[in-house]
């Protein structure tokens, strides 16, 4: 079984990345169940998916210490995740600061060591640089899709099922952009 | 057979629509809302609408099944606070038609005021109440309690939580049963609950109670997962897909049916187990039927009581296995990311200026709750749906005029149109002076932009009548009534001490749209 958690703030768009996957690991045969935050934290809070395949997924939570990849679209948010990473996991970070309340008012510091302490204490640790990719992809909206890229790079997939499960999923509209995204962020790791 | 991954909600949706439900009414509320969502997009033959609360619409399902139709009601575990008038008695007139309710409880208050465990409503009001463990058996469990309701003369709870709702999972998809209504025939003894038919219902009721016990053990809604007998662990829900991760050598027997519970099946298994175990979120609701029955089982004493479980959590309740860290732990301070209300959003002006005037704020339930945190922090309470208005009342009882003076209700439209419309009635007739806030953003914004009566639409999507809030608020006494747009704040500022400062009762409707209502 592979257990995958995307992360990031609400709105930055992790709940379409976890269906792509889950679709693409359905196409592949696997059984998947995956968990979601709606509601309240969705206004700008900590959000995450929990996504699982392989043969028989029982809990849709991954426990403490199982996870085999954590996505993490900004750099605080991967840092409530750790407790979630399985020995020799991978951890994809998004270089990007994106202010808290309590770091917006002035009532804390928005803490500068922590990619450096992901670096330092997870070998796993691999920090992306999205903006260059996003300003090409012409939409900073297909971050989540960029990061999805840079997961596919790790899994057994075929691009193809990648490309068709971004197809089904994402508004007509968007699919260019992110099927160009996606390929994008494959090119990132 | 298709199967195809959907969230718990929209299995409910797919199961319902499979039992040939005809009619579906809820009121917006997480983790429940995608049902209905679902629903009317993509089941447009179900008759599905917003209702403007959960009393109503449990009504209006309930006089769709009495009037011969398989139909749903769905809502929140408070929600059905709001319902449980209609409920407990229409828990003594039953069906005609199939009656479904949907209550989806929140352990870990994901996205609500309390975490209470509507386990305990079904014990109370006498109905049977299935409990899935997966998307999957939630559109199973769903089409099956249309079966129960209409075999046993029951309205059916079915009850998910958060993780069940908004899970996602493969479901088998069906094809939807043909229901026709059924005749629909005056029978006062019982639809019409007058006491002498009441104490006959109850009769009946009971009876039923029986009839069901026995179905809970038989129906295959609880089964009994043999394995090793040392260790055997009761458990509903989400739980158990927790406990068959970190225990998979125990025996298990999995409540599916959480009311009426199988006792003979509950025997069956404590008898032939060397050590029983209970695991369940929140109450220790089967826990304390188990020891009812005369077992020794360990449950609470091990599995918190508060807040949802993981597998982690049930591993070192049961197992004592502690999680293991791949990353020593941060020793700096990481700043917390509160939810906050969206840049732009209408209800920022509005508490910028309350915040300076630093009045006392009464408030309500929606994204303007959040008017309480930090930068804003003018909220003094908040309890249920449509409470500011009479706790706005009940200050001024307490504390005189002075009190009114420096004080407001805060309520949203879709909230006002709840529940707030009785506290306004009461606050006129009872003589109170405060000023209350609607703050009109257009749409039941917090549970992700349903429509609602203020809107002029349906969530079929089609016009209709919108209501008018300002006719509505004069109609209940208020003479004094402001209509404004929050953006010109010092218009606002001016309003507002104006309103507070007269000694009749207020209104100042703030109108302007969420920013990301389409
Ligand atoms: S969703 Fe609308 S009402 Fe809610 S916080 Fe955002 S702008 Fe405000």
């Amino acid at each position: 079984m592979k257990n995958v958690i995307f992360a990031g703030v609400g709105g930055q768009g992790v709940i379409l990345a976890s269906k792509v996957l889950m679709e693409v690991s359905m196409k592949n045969g696997f059984d998947v169940k995956e968990s979601e935050v709606h509601g309240m934290a969705q206004r700008g809070g900590s959000v995450d998916c929990h996504i699982r395949f392989g043969k028989d997924v029982a809990s849709p939570l991954i426990p403490k210490g199982g996870a085999d990849y954590i996505i993490c679209l900004e750099l605080l948010e991967a840092m409530r995740k750790l407790d979630y990473l399985k020995p020799g996991a991978t951890l994809i970070v998004n270089r990007e600061q994106i202010n808290p309340a309590p770091v917006e008012i002035g009532a804390m510091k928005y803490p500068e060591d922590i990619e450096d302490f992901m670096k330092k204490n997870f070998a796993g640790t691999i920090i992306v640089d999205t903006a260059e990719a996003l300003k090409e992809a012409g939409t900073k909206k297909a971050l989540n899709i960029v990061m999805l890229g840079c997961l596919s790079k790790f899994l057994d997939f075929k691009i193809e099922d990648w490309e068709s499960a971004i197809k089904a999923l994402v508004t007509e509209k968007f699919i260019e952009q992110n099927l160009k995204a996606f390929n994008l962020g494959r090119g990132l790791v | 057979m298709t199967k195809k991954v959907m969230l718990g909600n929209e299995a409910i949706a797919r199961g319902a629509w499979e039992a040939g439900c005809n009619v579906a009414a809820g009121y917006p509320g997480t983790p429940s809302t995608e049902i209905l969502e679902t629903m009317a997009r993509d089941y447009r033959e179900v008759k599905s609408q917003w209702s403007p609360n959960e009393k109503v619409a449990l009504e209006v399902a309930a006089g769709a099944a009495v009037a011969g139709a398989r139909s749903l009601a769905t809502m929140k575990h408070v929600g059905l606070n709001v319902a449980a008038d209609p409920l407990f008695t229409f828990s003594y007139t039953g069906v005609n038609g199939g009656l479904v309710i949907i209550n989806a409880d929140d352990p870990g208050a994901w996205s609500s005021q309390n975490e209470q465990d509507n386990r305990h409503i079904a014990r109370a009001a006498k109905l049977p109440m299935v409990d899935p463990a997966s998307p999957a058996e939630a559109k199973e469990f769903t089409k099956l309690a249309f079966e129960i309701s209409e075999q046993f003369d029951r309205p059916v709870l079915v009850r998910i939580t958060t993780r069940i709702a908004h899970s996602q999972g493969p479901v088998d998809l069906g094809k939807r049963e043909d229901v026709p209504l059924k005749p629909c025939t005056r029978n006062p003894r019982k639809f019409v609950m007058l006491p002498a038919h009441a104490r006959l219902r109850h009769v009946f009721i009971e009876e039923q109670m029986i009839r069901l016990r026995e179905y809970s053990c038989t129906s295959g809604l609880n089964r009994i997962e043999w394995k090793n007998k040392k260790r055997g662990i009761i458990t509903n829900g989400v739980a158990y897909q927790y406990v068959k991760e970190v225990c998979p050598d125990d025996s298990i027997l999995k409540i599916g049916m959480v009311w009426p519970l199988p006792d003979d099946m509950i025997r069956e298994f404590a008898s032939q187990v060397e050590d029983l175990y209970v695991v369940e979120e929140l109450d220790p609701f089967i826990e304390e039927h188990v020891k009812a029955l005369g077992y020794k089982v360990t449950g609470k004493d091990l599995v918190p009581l508060c807040g949802e479980l993981t597998p982690e959590i049930v591993d070192l309740a049961i197992n004592k296995k502690q999680v293991q860290k791949a990353v020593p732990d941060y020793t700096g301070d990481l700043p917390g990311r509160p939810p906050g209300l969206c840049k732009g959003c209408p209800h920022a002006f509005v508490f910028n200026v309350l915040k300076k005037l630093d009045y006392t704020v009464n408030g309500d339930i929606g994204c303007y709750t959040l008017g309480a945190l930090p930068p804003y922090g003018t909220m003094h309470s908040q309890g249920c749906m449509g409470a500011s208005i009479g706790m706005h009342l009940g200050f001024e009882k307490a504390r005189g005029d002075e009190a009114a003076r420096s004080t407001v209700a805060v309520i949203g439209d879709s909230t006002f149109i709840h529940s707030g419309i009785t506290g306004l009635i009461d606050m006129v007739y009872n003589k109170g002076t405060g000023t209350v806030m609607i703050m009109d953003n257009r749409v039941t914004a917090m549970t992700g932009h349903q429509e609602n009566p203020a809107t002029g639409y349906t969530l079929m999507g089609e016009p209709t009548h919108e209501l008018d809030l300002e006719m509505m608020v004069r109609a209940c006494g208020v003479k004094r009534v402001v209509v404004i747009d929050p953006k010109n704040v010092d218009d606002l500022e001016r309003v507002i001490k104006e309103e507070v400062a007269a000694r009749e009762p207020s209104v100042i409707i703030t109108r302007r749209k969420c920013i990301l209502k389409k």
